[in-house]
């Protein structure tokens, strides 16, 4: 049994690693694909600790992302030395701060955000956290659009432009640049994702010691009843925000590694759909199961692009007369598998297998 | 003074609207639990129904008032069957699921919806006809129009049929008692699924109508025009207590009013800093502060254990 899990990891590792260079001979779209897939497996991750594990609904997920989006994009794009003349003076060569300061910083201000968010929520249970987390999803969202005016901060609508791409420092690596390996080539989504696969794997770990750990047993406790939990000596006060704080984490990570390979953010891409996305990935994977949390990223990130290249191919748009394009086409077919796939199995297609029994019946 | 007549007119206009939405979340929720995320699709779709109705019938001389009723009694049916079919097909399977598989299929079903009304209606905003006489009528320096006359009449007669469906009939009380206890009401005699049913279809019904309403208020549709109704409606509902009829309507009418206020008078208070462009958020803000005061709602029960 052992061996037989040593192997199938050591296949995954070596699937992971030639996978890019695979993709890359069928063209850097099909990498760029498997990137943001991976910046979704991060955002599910997260989400799965606040939703999984404490049974909070947060529906307002993507907020913590745009926080860590817009503080790399507002750190290290030229935005604000052209528009406050004070920081150009600071700063003459531009606002550059390197990755690794802004990754903690990220981190901690996308939690202190989760914790600030937990804070009145505490007291709220199931639906009214639900609306009440997607109503501070919106806020953050209708903030990021209209605070360009009277002092422009986040330029409004038109979004930060020429976000600063990632370099290691002193080695003088460029993520942004294409470079070679061995004679070669590896592309710049490339090598993007084996960052972004490090900072995946690394979240796993975090994930899974967590579940097992002290404060794990305490989250799925208050998840399946918070009076008891309380009872048994849990403070249930603070194991609540720690979760919506450690879960606001990966979405700011997640959030600044998406501006820095997007070089481009706007408020758009934080929309209360994208919230909708992560929830039904974590849900339509298996609730509080990591590898169902990491299938049901990857299907619904992965599966509805390469839907969009067949229906490409195929110039649906032509064989409609206009009224299907590939992205209606996609939109499409989230919807029917949220529907489907919740139909066919309600506890997600890869469910824990202990949480079946534990599953609170409805008190009717 | 005029200005604030005004925004207190535009307020109730614009609750009245929220108020039938929110009923049909309300109802539901206190039934089955159930956020019913596809309930501002509804609207969507009964308002775009309406629209295709008045196009087909340009050229047929009628008055326009006999146009807008025959065109708000197609969008009600319409509505009935598709809200009834939603519920057959997307929730009634996963009645004894874990509680977010339906919330789930609901996000889907709304996802669903707008996509297929996209396919059907194309991507476009279109105007929607002004059918009834449109000066205004001037009230101590505030205007009403005939429109929104009507929206304030509709609705109360609307509620105050519905007060009595729920409180005087025999459905209603099968509804009440399935609310409170469906175990208990079949054993009654009551059959929960006819039930539920009914409550899909009565809701919807509510959000055709407060479609035909906003359509006609606002004057243009399109397929993205039930999100934010539905939220905001929702968010009444939760304003005024979740599962409370009375409840609904009465966060539905403050959530409009505070929302027409707080447009028209943020530019001031702020100096000009904020603006009416902040609106969407009023209700937001409103729900949390309420919220952490009153976690059960305005009207509201206390229940200790609803996780």
């Amino acid at each position: 049994m052992m061996k037989n899990k040593l192997l199938i990891f050591l296949a995954a590792a070596v699937l992971l690693l030639v996978l890019p260079s695979v993709a890359q001979y069928a063209g850097n779209f099909w990498v760029r694909i498997i990137d943001f897939a991976l910046l979704y497996v991060l955002l599910a991750l997260g989400l799965n600790i606040v939703v999984g594990y404490a049974g909070l609904l947060d529906l307002g997920y993507i907020a913590f992302y745009a926080v860590g989006a817009y503080m790399f994009g507002l750190l290290a794009s030229p935005h604000l030395s052209e528009t406050f003349p004070a920081i150009r003076a600071l700063f003459p060569g531009g606002l550059h701060t390197p990755l690794w300061v802004v990754i903690p910083l990220g981190a901690a201000i996308a939690g202190m955000f989760g914790v600030l968010l937990g804070a009145p929520t505490l007291k709220l249970r199931g639906d009214y956290l639900a609306i009440v987390t997607l109503g501070f999803g919106e806020i953050i969202r209708v903030f990021l659009n209209n605070l360009d005016a009277p002092v422009n901060i986040t330029n409004g609508p038109k979004g930060l432009l020429q976000i600063d791409s990632l370099k290691l420092p002193f080695v003088g690596f460029d993520f942004g640049k294409n470079g070679e390996l061995f004679g070669l080539p590896v592309s710049s989504v490339t090598k993007y994702y084996f960052l972004f696969l490090a900072v995946v794997v690394v979240s796993v770990v975090i994930c899974y010691r967590l579940e097992r750990s002290r404060i794990g047993r305490a989250w799925m406790a208050i998840r399946e009843d918070e009076t008891a939990a309380k009872a048994m000596g849990i403070n249930t006060r603070n194991m609540k925000l720690l979760a919506f704080g450690m879960g606001a984490t990966f979405g700011g990570v997640s959030g600044v590694l998406f501006s820095t390979f997007q070089n481009f953010i706007s408020p758009e891409s934080f929309a209360l759909q994208e919230s909708v996305m992560v929830v039904a990935m974590v849900v339509l994977g298996g609730i509080g199961h990591i590898p169902g949390v990491i299938l049901g990223a990857l299907l619904l990130a992965a599966l509805p692009e390469v839907l969009r290249w067949v229906s490409g191919e195929l110039d649906l748009q032509m064989l409609t007369g206009g009224r299907l394009d590939a992205a209606i086409l996609r939109q499409l077919l989230i919807a029917l598998a949220m529907i489907a796939i919740m139909l066919a199995r309600p506890r997600g297609l890869w469910p824990s297998p202990e949480h079946g029994k534990a599953a609170p019946t409805p008190a009717t | 003074m005029d200005i604030l007549l005004q925004q207190i007119i535009n307020g109730l206009v614009l609750g009245s609207v929220y108020a039938l939405v929110a009923l049909g979340y309300t109802m539901v929720y206190g039934i089955i639990n159930l956020i019913n995320f596809a309930h501002g699709e509804v609207l969507m779709v009964g308002a775009l129904t309406s629209w295709t109705v008045i196009t087909l019938l340009t050229d047929v001389a009628l008055p326009g008032w006999l146009k807008l009723l025959i065109s708000l009694v197609a969008a009600v049916v319409v509505c009935a069957v598709l809200n009834f079919l939603i519920e057959k097909i997307a929730y009634r399977p996963l009645r004894n699921a874990p509680r977010l598989a339906p919330l789930i299929t609901a996000m889907g079903m709304s996802l669903l919806l707008q996509t297929l009304a996209m396919i059907i209606w194309k991507p476009n905003y279109k105007p929607y006809p002004i059918l009834l006489p449109s000066e205004p009528f001037n009230i101590g320096g505030a205007v009403i129009n005939t429109t929104q006359i009507l929206i304030l009449v509709a609705t109360a007669v609307t509620l105050a049929g519905l007060m009595w469906l729920v409180n005087r009939t025999k459905l209603g009380r099968a509804m009440r008692a399935t609310a409170e206890n469906p175990r208990v009401a079949a054993l009654m005699g009551v059959k929960p699924d006819m039930v539920i049913s009914a409550t899909f279809v009565i809701g919807a019904a509510l959000a055709a109508l407060a479609g035909v309403m906003y359509a006609a208020n606002y004057g243009s549709v399109q397929h993205t025009m039930g999100f934010l109704p539905g939220l905001k409606a929702f968010t009444a509902a939760v304003f005024g207590g979740i599962g409370n009829l009375a409840g609904a309507v009465v966060g539905g009418v403050l959530l409009g009013l505070i929302e027409a206020l707080g447009a028209g008078y943020i530019g001031t208070l702020t100096g000009g800093v904020l603006g009416s462009n902040y609106q969407d958020i009023f209700a937001f803000i409103v729900l949390i502060l309420v919220l952490t005061v009153r976690p059960q709602g305005l009207l509201g029960e206390r229940i200790a254990d609803r996780a």
